[in-house]
């Protein structure tokens, strides 16, 4: 019973990079209709920025992820958006998911190229003590980095609820033309999802790397894990992105230790086959009404 | 924009130019020694290649799904060859059980996927790729795991066996011919051209008692079975398969190649399949970063030309004649407009 509270513990930690990714993915869908392919990516290569800061430029880690994080929205928010989404936009939906598709590519090629193949370690936030927290064992940096996760997740739902600048950020996602009509700068607030995206990248990036080693392909399984856990919690929801990123994160870790490693990657895989067939809309989603 | 004779004619000379290709002609005298065994190794893979983009293309281009699957299509045809031929089971009949393996795999993966959005095809072959590929690298016992299964034996025909590369290539090409030809009647026929109305206006289509639904998963099976005939046709080629090939990477560069080629369009999956299959070969010097070249190109031509290669063509080629037959002209530059 330990054994599967320490699991379970574990799976919230890594569910709640996840739906720092998935929060981003929805966002982006939301606002703009964009499938972000190259999400697991995004999520890869930040760690990258701040391994070049400390390495390249001799920076302390802090200072180096900020630059990341700081880098990430120029390149991954402000950059992606100008340079791909918007000539793509009016394209139709096919050519911008094959463009992100091989921007997906670019990324981990240049990564590999320009950096280095091999795993990179990564510091940790928070030292990586073990502590005994109600009789389970986990460490301090797990825990960091629960805390920071949710910490971001918090303050983006209270950005988004209770500011004025985030409420006309939900309505340019709900009702462009009604929003515009009303006053809203609906292309800013775009502009804003992409760059809160990249953020939300960054700092998952951040998170992830000290447990997973920085690694080139490693936005494969994360842009996965996030993709999933975006339909599993509903893909129209900045709250099904949380509820379905820490869903896919726990069961990631049971189905490792309780079915078997080598198919622990398809747990999650039959969870959102399961929900497309009994729960299309997702787990919290509400049905999208779609007129003709 | 050509006449009808003049089309077959063109088709002919391809087909024949293709078939002489890698054959020496200096017995006829002709002064072309043919290719060399690994240059007609490429062209029979850009054969495979091209018959599993013409599946995606079906799916893609006319049906208007995603499919994220295609590799892992070939895949199953693959491996279904693979163990069928080392088993002492002709080739023809593992051909037919690959397609056929791969057709049901689509009805039983598009059934609950197209009941709901658009893009959940999409995310069901995604996770059906993943899957897949986890099948082949664990289940050694039947698949040899990430050591994969060599050995496997080139088919014959009519006694004579295909070892020889060129023998191989001629017989991919007869079979391409066919699939090919089977696509052309498919599209053509009054049952392909509801495919067409689905893409142009799926619901129009549904309003003409077209049942969109029944069509788009048909039209996901059948790409899905080209998959599978041109797995049953890789795996004597190559004749050593291991899982790498079948992963999500290979299924979404599937989707890029048609779309590079030009979806929607009958030539595009042939066209991108040569890029897919030759660019590597022709950057052979850039090494590593070839990867990241193809990823470059892909993204400036979705800026600057979305209809592919195919497109980019007809674009140039009606600007060219517009000043002497503008009422010509004029309805194919709407028709080709439409996404």
């Amino acid at each position: 019973m330990m054994d599967f509270f320490q699991l379970v513990i574990a799976g919230l930690a890594t569910g709640a990079i996840y739906a720092l990714a998935a929060i981003g993915f929805t966002l982006l869908w939301q606002t703009s209709q964009t499938i972000n392919f190259a999400q697991g990516e995004f999520v890869m290569l930040p760690a990258f920025f701040a391994l070049a800061g400390m390495t390249w430029f001799g920076l302390p880690f802090w200072l180096a992820a900020l630059l990341a994080i700081a880098l990430s929205i120029i390149v991954l928010g402000l950059a992606f958006k100008t340079i791909i989404v918007d000539p793509l936009i009016r394209q139709g939906v096919l050519p911008l998911v094959i463009s992100t598709i091989a921007l997906a590519t670019f990324l981990k090629e240049g990564v590999k190229d320009v950096y280095s193949a091999e795993a990179q370690p990564f510091p940790t936030i928070l030292p990586d003590t073990v502590i005994s927290l109600f009789g389970a064992k986990t460490s301090l940096a797990q825990i960091g980095v629960l805390a920071i996760a949710f910490a971001a997740i918090f303050a983006l739902s209270w950005f988004l609820a209770h500011t004025r600048m985030g409420r006309q950020m939900q309505a340019a996602a709900q009702n462009p033309t009604v929003a515009r009509i009303l006053g809203v700068d609906v292309e800013r607030m775009i502009l804003y999802t992409f760059l809160i995206n990249a953020a939300l990248a960054a700092l998952a990036s951040l998170l992830i790397s000290p447990g997973y080693l920085a690694k080139f392909t490693n936005g494969e399984t994360l842009g996965l894990a996030a993709f999933v856990a975006a339909i599993v919690g509903g893909f129209n929801q900045v709250r099904g992105a949380i509820v379905g990123g820490l869903v896919v994160g726990v069961i990631d870790n049971l189905a490792a230790a309780y079915v078997s490693t080598a198919y622990r990657q398809a747990v999650p895989l039959f969870l959102l086959v399961a929900i497309i067939l009994l729960r299309p809309q997702g787990l919290v989603g509400r049905r999208e009404e779609r007129a003709v | 924009m050509t006449s009808g004779p003049f089309k077959l004619a063109l088709v002919v000379t391809v087909v024949a130019l293709l078939a002489l290709a890698p054959a020496d002609l200096t017995g006829f005298d002709i002064p072309w020694p043919g290719l060399k065994r690994y240059g007609t190794y490429i062209l029979t893979l850009w054969l495979v290649t091209a018959i599993a983009a013409m599946g995606v293309n079906l799916i893609v281009g006319y049906a208007g799904q995603e499919t994220l699957a295609q590799a892992a299509f070939l895949g199953v045809g693959a491996y279904t060859t693979a163990l069928m031929t080392k088993a002492g089971i002709p080739f023809g009949v593992a051909f037919l059980v690959a397609g056929a393996a791969a057709f049901i795999i689509g009805i039983v993966l598009g059934f609950p996927a197209l009941r709901v959005q658009k893009h959940y095809l999409a995310f069901v072959t995604l996770a059906f790729t993943v899957f897949v590929w986890l099948l082949f690298r664990n289940e050694e016992w039947l698949t040899g795991g990430v050591s994969g299964i060599s050995g496997i034996p080139r088919p014959s025909l009519f006694g004579q066996s295909l070892r020889l590369a060129l023998h191989y290539y001629w017989f991919t090409l007869a079979v391409a011919m066919l699939l090919t030809a089977a696509m052309w009647w498919l599209l053509r026929s009054p049952w392909g051209r509801a495919f067409t109305a689905l893409r142009e206006n799926a619901i129009r289509a549904e309003s003409l008692g077209v049942d969109v639904r029944t069509y788009t998963l048909l039209a996901f099976a059948i790409g899905s079975a080209y998959g599978g005939f041109a797995g049953a046709l890789y795996a004597p080629l190559v004749q050593f398969i291991d899982p790498a090939p079948f992963a999500l990477g290979p299924s979404l560069l599937f989707l890029l190649m048609i779309v590079v080629g030009g979806a929607g369009s009958f030539v595009g999956p042939f066209i991108g399949a040569a890029v897919a299959v030759l660019l590597p070969e022709w950057l052979r010097f850039a090494e590593g970063y070839y990867l990241i070249i193809y990823a470059v190109l892909v993204m400036t031509m979705m800026a600057f030309c979305p209809s592919g290669i195919v497109g980019l063509a007809q674009r140039l080629t009606v600007v060219r004649r517009r000043p002497q037959q503008q009422p010509v002209a004029k309805p194919a530059v709407l028709e080709e407009a439409k996404p």
